[in-house]
């Protein structure tokens, strides 16, 4: 073999060993860099609105700033998302919860949030230490706008675009 | 809800695309990068037989396809059963597995007599053993993904994996040397002409009993605490487990005469037990302990003898390798010596001279590699390896439940570790000790335990990525009992 080919291919492979890594890079680059992106994507807190009046007007909510994650941004499970469908979420201490928070404060099955024509709603499951909107206690299925927090005991959870 | 208030979301141009895009399973880049990472493997076997043989043969595809096909039905098992997993797990794991059966072929391409070269079968050799055990170690992983539809079911068997673990980690340190002694470290247990190495499983089934019992035991560890010097430090009762823990790693230590396993079974314990509590001071605890039991065993090792003898005669070639370096550091210098001679890019592989490094195939597989590769594809390698350990400690974050965290966590740092202990190793950094680098290393027992490891990530990335269609209680597989509500608090559900 020409000395030529033969250096051709031992540095042409040691490039190629680094095309993948960067394609790979390339591939989970989004995931990569989710926690820093989160900040960015935060809506302005709005007044919690009386849990009717909202709920008789879902049409007006767009599909482009429909809540498709949701977010924890405090307590133990900081940082997780889940993708949201068309399934409600239970929030608990059980483990058969769809988010499973391991706060002192929370109940075995402590809150769930489900979805009515496009519109978030979460409602309390008789919990011990109560589920707030904001700052509000939440007494019925309330709407939850983006961006505003649902605080359980140390554990607050956001819908994110 | 106006529109005014709405920030601008996402460079998706509608909510419907971007709906799809945050649930995308990302199936077909994780074919696209296997494809490619196949192509390494196949363009690798190339440049050894054009280096080796001074031509390439007709045939030189022939390993990178076979194992281009078993990868292809794992991928295709994954589609099927686990759609959501993380697309970047397999096709690093696949490069790293290929480049190591390419590396073993050309070592027994070496080893062959020239004229026998041109005709090596796909599966003699070191290089076809480890193409077979590649073959059964992923039919394995693929049978665990079927088994295993939910990673919260293997919680149910975490006492009884816990006993087997410690079993598996006993038996070679109890039986006779001659059944379980290779090259001086009693790691092994022998039948007949076949070997397993018992302690690469063991780690598996351990992590999973610890990620079990730290969840049910986190909060007494991480809320009852003294504050010194800033730093939270558990109450002295609370240290027992670890303590056993200890006392376990440094019983494999002096009994087993080996370091790697030692440390890997205590670093995988103390930074799930970090994971599990956030607290700082058990890592502190950790490294203090490990380092004086370690000086201790040195120090017993000069003074008494025995069995820290092993531990005292390692330290030693690690401290000055050339004080012997025809006897006893013999290894470590060939070792370092072949890196040197790797420099930068390396000779092009084929064109080093793997045969002069003793345990190359194994142990020093490393070393072997970088001779041929340089410290600039030597890096490729540890990028992808890091990259292996970020994917499963970003399962891990974005699991849902504790048991899935400390378990997915758990199990990418100890991969991580193990890089670190034998990579470490080789270049001088720590000790040496006998612990196979995963993926790369000839052997069936690692390659089959690390392939199930992959396993168990990739069923927890899919958990963390698959996006809620159904209720909770719904979502566990059909026809399993509910999980037990351990630490959930009795409540009057009022109407």
């Amino acid at each position: 073999m020409p000395e030529l080919v033969i250096t051709v291919a031992r540095f042409g492979f040691l490039i190629l060993l680094w095309i993948f890594v960067f394609t790979v890079v390339g591939v989970i680059r989004r995931d990569l860099f989710a926690g820093a992106r989160s900040g960015r994507l935060v809506a302005a807190p709005r007044a919690v609105g009386a849990s009717t009046g909202q709920a008789a007007k879902p049409a007006k909510v767009k599909r482009g700033r429909a809540a498709h994650q949701l977010v924890v941004t405090a307590g133990q499970l900081a940082g997780t998302r889940i993708t949201l469908g068309e399934a409600q979420i239970t929030i608990g201490r059980a483990e058969d919860s769809t988010l499973v928070i391991t706060d002192d404060y929370a109940s075995a099955r402590h809150a769930r949030l489900l979805p009515r024509e496009g519109q978030w709603f979460v409602e309390d499951l008789g919990s011990t230490n109560g589920t707030y909107l904001d700052r509000a206690k939440v007494t019925g299925p309330t709407p939850v706008p983006l961006g505003v927090p649902i605080r359980i005991g140390r554990t607050s959870l956001e819908l994110r675009p | 809800m106006t529109a005014a208030a709405a920030p601008a979301a996402s460079p998706a141009s509608t909510g419907e695309a971007a709906g799809v895009r945050l649930a995308r399973s990302r199936r077909n880049a994780e074919l696209s990068l296997l494809l490619l990472a196949m192509v390494l493997v196949a363009a690798y076997a190339a440049t050894v037989e054009a280096n080796v043989l001074d031509t390439v043969t007709s045939d030189f595809w022939m390993p990178a396809a076979a194992l281009g096909l078993v990868f292809l039905g794992l991928h295709l098992v994954i589609r099927w059963l686990a759609p959501f997993a993380d697309p970047a797990l397999l096709p690093a794991v696949a490069l790293l597995n290929g480049i190591g059966v390419g590396f073993l072929r050309r070592y027994d391409l070496a080893k062959a007599a020239p004229a026998d070269r041109e005709t090596l079968a796909i599966f003699a050799g070191t290089g076809g053993r480890q193409l077979a055990w590649t073959l059964g170690a992923v039919i394995l992983a693929a049978g665990l993904l079927a088994i295993m539809r939910d990673h919260r079911s293997l919680s149910r068997y975490a006492y009884t994996l816990g006993l087997a673990g410690i079993v598996l980690v006993m038996i070679p340190a109890v039986l006779p040397a001659r059944f379980s002694e290779i090259n001086n470290a009693k790691l092994w247990i022998r039948v007949g002409g076949f070997s397993i190495q018992p302690g690469e499983f063991a780690k598996l089934a351990l992590l999973a009993f610890f990620a079990y019992y730290l969840v049910r035991k986190r909060e007494v560890l991480s809320l009852a605490s003294r504050r010194v010097l800033g730093i939270d430090f558990p109450r002295g009762r609370d240290l027992g487990p670890v303590l056993v823990v200890w006392i376990i790693s440094l019983l494999v230590l002096v009994f087993e005469k080996d370091l790697g396993t030692s440390l890997l079974y205590f670093g995988m314990f103390v930074v799930t037990l970090y994971i599990a509590t956030e607290r700082v001071s058990w890592l502190l605890i950790g490294l203090i302990l490990f380092f004086g039991g370690a000086y201790l065993a040195y120090l017993l090792g000069s003074t008494v003898g025995g069995p820290f003898l092993n531990f005292y005669d390692r330290a030693q070639i690690w401290l000055d390798p050339f004080a012997e370096p025809y006897d006893r550091g013999y290894q470590l210098v060939q070792g370092l010596l072949t890196l040197g001679t790797g420099g930068l890019f390396g000779a092009g592989p084929g064109g080093g001279q793997p045969t002069l490094l003793p345990e190359v195939q194994t142990d020093f597989i490393f070393a072997g590699i970088g001779e041929e590769i340089g410290l600039f594809g030597l890096s490729a390698l540890l990028v992808v390896y890091l990259l292996v350990v970020e994917r499963g400690l970003r399962a891990a974050l974005a699991v849902r439940d504790s048991f899935g965290k400390l378990l997915a966590g758990g199990l990418a740092f100890t991969l991580g570790l193990q890089v670190f202990v034998i990579v470490g190793g080789i270049s001088k950094l720590i000790p040496l000790t006998g612990q196979t680098t995963p993926f790369l290393s000839a052997g069936g027992s690692s390659l089959m335990a690390n392939w199930l490891l992959i396993a168990v990530l990739l069923r927890v990335s899919d958990g963390a990525r698959r996006p809620v269609t159904s209720g909770g209680p719904a979502a566990r597989p059909s026809g399993a009992p509910p999980e037990q509500l351990h630490g959930a608090p009795t409540e009057v559900i009022r109407p």
